[in-house]
């Protein structure tokens, strides 16, 4: 709204100078409408590639299927097989219960990890970098290794934490282990370790740009009333990069929440995760199966964004 | 991850339309002025859907060198060609694809059947697809989807299998192979002759399954036979309690740390077994040739319970028809016409026409790759590398002697639908 407004004030010199006709049919345009036509394309865009998909995803998880078509017949069956056997079982956890528990645990996990490091790599880039040079020239450094592919940097780890691999073989010759580290690879650390490498940037971009904003003489004023360095942090620095650690965190947390392949190859295809239920059941050709799991796992993830954007609103920090 | 898709700039409309006016302009060019080359500058463009076995650069180079078709691969994983048919049927031409996937694609009305009268190598095709036996008499395992269960429709629209012998072919077969368990005899020093060998707790953490729920079943249901806790009706067609017994004792093994991990693709699993992470896990034919081609020992073990078998054909996509579908047919043709034929048991794979194939290879390979003799020269793969040196034997013996021990078929269940819930949670387990 305020930019369209702008815009009008910032056009209408010339249209002062143009001719009557032209001034009549700035006129009509109202503000209202303008707004509308700069958020169309970007509207239209969501409106055809995001929101039409979900519905029609929404629609087919209350499908009927069979072994080789879809039923257009309302069936709740995707999401009862889904749970089938839960309620029974029920002082323990069915399958499909513990495959989204250890879905959120890597992804708690991955998050606090991510977190931790991105913050310090932000705040190291932000505050101790003076040169305006440097700041771009480190932050470039960081995008390196996203000039390979998101595969090839999660295969590299395999040759490195294998049973033969370099880190085994490295401390087998240094007489640390006499036996060859099995948990190294294809294992829950592997898949942590992988996921922490490939999306750590993430966090670190949105908090980077959150912090470099940070008026200088917040800090000095505080350091002047006497605080220390880390009741400045606690006080100053984290609230106000709180919009960037809540963007950081939304990336994360869905790239995690939806990844199967990250899991599946650094897990050995061992462990489960929500999206490979889904990928299962599609290979399976039971897309309505597949809709209700991704309609199910869609709401966690749309639950956890929404309690983090209780704690932070966005817009009004931004 | 796994699935390469090679996109035709031109869409089929194009084609199509650009076909159309191409014979127009030859038809009314050659009534006036007489150029037959215009004709003959026709595309025939035909789009291949399947798996990596069949398809290589050679057999399309070649191909177009012989028939002046040009073969464009689209190449998926097993579970994605279904899918592919299934959703995308104007997405491709040819299909090549496995008998297993039939009880699926033939209800969803998306395949066209060929005609048999149209197979010039038709009543050549090995026994083994038509009979259920080998060439020397051998009767070969019945269990799970074998092909000759599926190989007839009752007419052309049909979504029936005909119980006998008609005119509509669902597949024509192309090319198969009996499937064992890969194994590291570096590693493991000792002969291994069983199924069971697999759930032994000797190789705790060093063995794998792949992870495509019909495919790794069939192998755990051998592993269940060769242990002696259950014998099945049919390995390929459980019930219920089956399949909870059979993901039982898989879930245990599991559970006691037995699999150092699953595999889904070719790579995968040559990786494993490469690298030394396991020592003990279903592979297939081509898998082991190519750990062995890095130098690094590797038997495709036969063993005593038989081998698991599968194999795949050639149909055509409903929306075929016209020139291209005399293509299609030109195309099969020439498949079997021996050239592919020989490539493919080069690789260790079977040819589904065995006198054309044999009529392109060299008496020396015959013997080695077909009748289980000692190599007389050093054996070379397609692409001129060497595979073997003088004086190897092929791992299982002779054509009879492999496809002769096949005890069961890849399959797709009655309860599949059961079984890939129950193969979720063994992976999740």
């Amino acid at each position: 709204m305020d930019t369209s407004d702008e815009l009008l004030q910032q056009a209408s010199p010339g249209f002062a100078r143009g001719s009557g006709q032209t001034r009549q049919k700035a006129a009509r345009l109202s503000p209202s409408f303008i707004s509308w036509l700069q958020a169309g394309p970007m509207m239209l865009v969501f409106l055809a590639f995001f929101l039409i998909p979900l519905v029609f995803v929404v629609i087919v998880s209350f499908w009927d299927y069979n072994e080789y078509q879809l039923l257009p017949a309302f069936s709740g069956r995707g999401y009862t097989d889904t749970f089938e056997g839960c309620i029974a079982q029920l002082p323990q956890l069915c399958t499909i219960g513990k495959t989204y528990l250890k879905t959120l645990k890597l992804c708690f996990m991955v998050w606090a990890i991510t977190l931790f490091i991105g913050f310090w790599v932000a705040y190291f880039l932000a505050f101790h970098i003076k040169s305006k040079t440097w700041q771009m020239g480190l932050s470039l450094l960081c995008t390196i290794p996203f000039w390979t592919s998101n595969v090839i940097r999660m295969i590299a780890w395999i040759p490195l934490l294998g049973r033969n691999g370099l880190v085994n073989s490295g401390l087998l010759k240094v007489g640390v282990i006499d036996q060859p580290v099995e948990w190294l690879l294809y294992s829950e650390f592997s898949v942590v370790l992988a996921l922490v490498h490939l999306f750590t940037f993430f966090m670190v971009v949105p908090i980077f740009n959150s912090m470099v904003r940070i008026d200088k003489s917040l800090i000095e004023a505080a350091y002047d009333a006497g605080a220390t360095g880390f009741q400045t942090l606690v006080n100053v620095i984290i609230p106000l990069a709180k919009p960037g650690i809540v963007i950081g965190s939304i990336f994360v947390i869905t790239i995690v929440m939806g990844d199967f392949i990250t899991i599946g190859v650094m897990g050995g295809q061992q462990i489960a995760a929500a999206g490979k239920i889904i990928e299962t059941r599609l290979n399976a050709l039971q897309f309505p199966a597949a809709a209700a799991n991704a309609v199910i796992l869609l709401a966690i993830t749309f639950l956890i964004i929404t309690m983090m954007s209780r704690i932070v609103d966005i817009r009004k920090e931004l | 991850m796994t699935e390469t898709t090679r996109k035709t700039g031109v869409s089929r409309r194009t084609l199509l339309k650009g076909t159309a006016g191409l014979a127009g302009l030859a038809a009314g060019s050659g009534a006036i002025t007489g150029f037959p080359y215009v004709m003959s500058a026709e595309p025939k463009v035909l789009r291949y859907l399947g798996t990596a076995v069949n398809e290589g650069d050679d057999i399309s180079k070649q191909c177009l060198k012989d028939t002046g078709i040009k073969i464009e691969y689209v190449t998926a994983t097993t579970d994605d060609v279904t899918k592919r048919v299934m959703t995308q049927p104007n997405s491709f031409d040819v299909l090549d694809t496995e008998y297993f996937s039939l009880k699926k694609l033939v209800p969803s009305g998306n395949i066209l059947a060929l005609d048999a009268k149209k197979i010039k190598e038709f009543d050549n095709i090995t026994p083994v697809f038509t009979k259920g036996e080998t060439p020397g008499g051998k009767k070969i395992g019945n269990q799970g989807t074998a092909p000759w269960k599926v190989l007839y429709l009752e007419g052309r629209d049909s979504k029936t299998f005909a119980k006998s012998a008609t005119e509509f072919v669902t597949l024509i077969p192309t090319v198969y192979n009996a499937d064992t368990l890969g194994i590291r005899p570096d590693l493991i020093k000792r002969p291994i002759n069983s199924w069971a060998e697999l759930l032994n707790p000797e190789f705790k953490g060093k063995a794998s399954i792949l992870n495509i729920p019909s495919i790794g079943i069939m192998d755990a249901a051998m592993v269940v036979e060769a242990t002696g806790k259950y014998k099945y009706a049919d390995k390929g067609n459980m019930t219920k309690e089956e399949i909870d017994l059979t993901m039982k004792v898989m879930t245990e093994a599991k559970k006691a740390g037995q699999f150092r991990a699953f595999w889904k693709d070719f790579n995968e699993s040559v990786n494993l077994m490469a690298s030394g992470e396991t020592v003990i896990q279903s592979m297939w034919s081509p898998a082991v040739t190519k750990v062995r081609s890095m130098g690094i020992a590797c038997t495709f073990q036969p063993l005593k319970e038989g081998y698991r078998s599968w194999a795949s054909g050639f149909c055509v996509s409903k929306g075929v028809s016209g020139a291209k579908l005399d293509w299609a047919y030109e195309f099969v043709n020439w498949f079997l016409s021996g050239y592919a034929g020989a490539y493919l048991n080069r690789q260790g794979y079977y040819s589904a026409v065995l006198s054309t194939a044999k009529a392109h290879m060299e008496p020396y390979e015959w013997a080695y790759w077909m009748e289980g003799k000692p190599a007389e020269k050093d054996i070379k793969a397609p692409d001129g590398s060497l595979l073997e040196k003088a004086g190897a034997v092929r791992d299982g013996g002779s054509y009879e002697d492999r496809m002769g021990g096949v005890a069961c078929w890849n399959a797709v269940m009655d309860e599949n639908d059961y079984m890939v819930r129950k193969w979720n949670e063994f992976i999740a387990a």
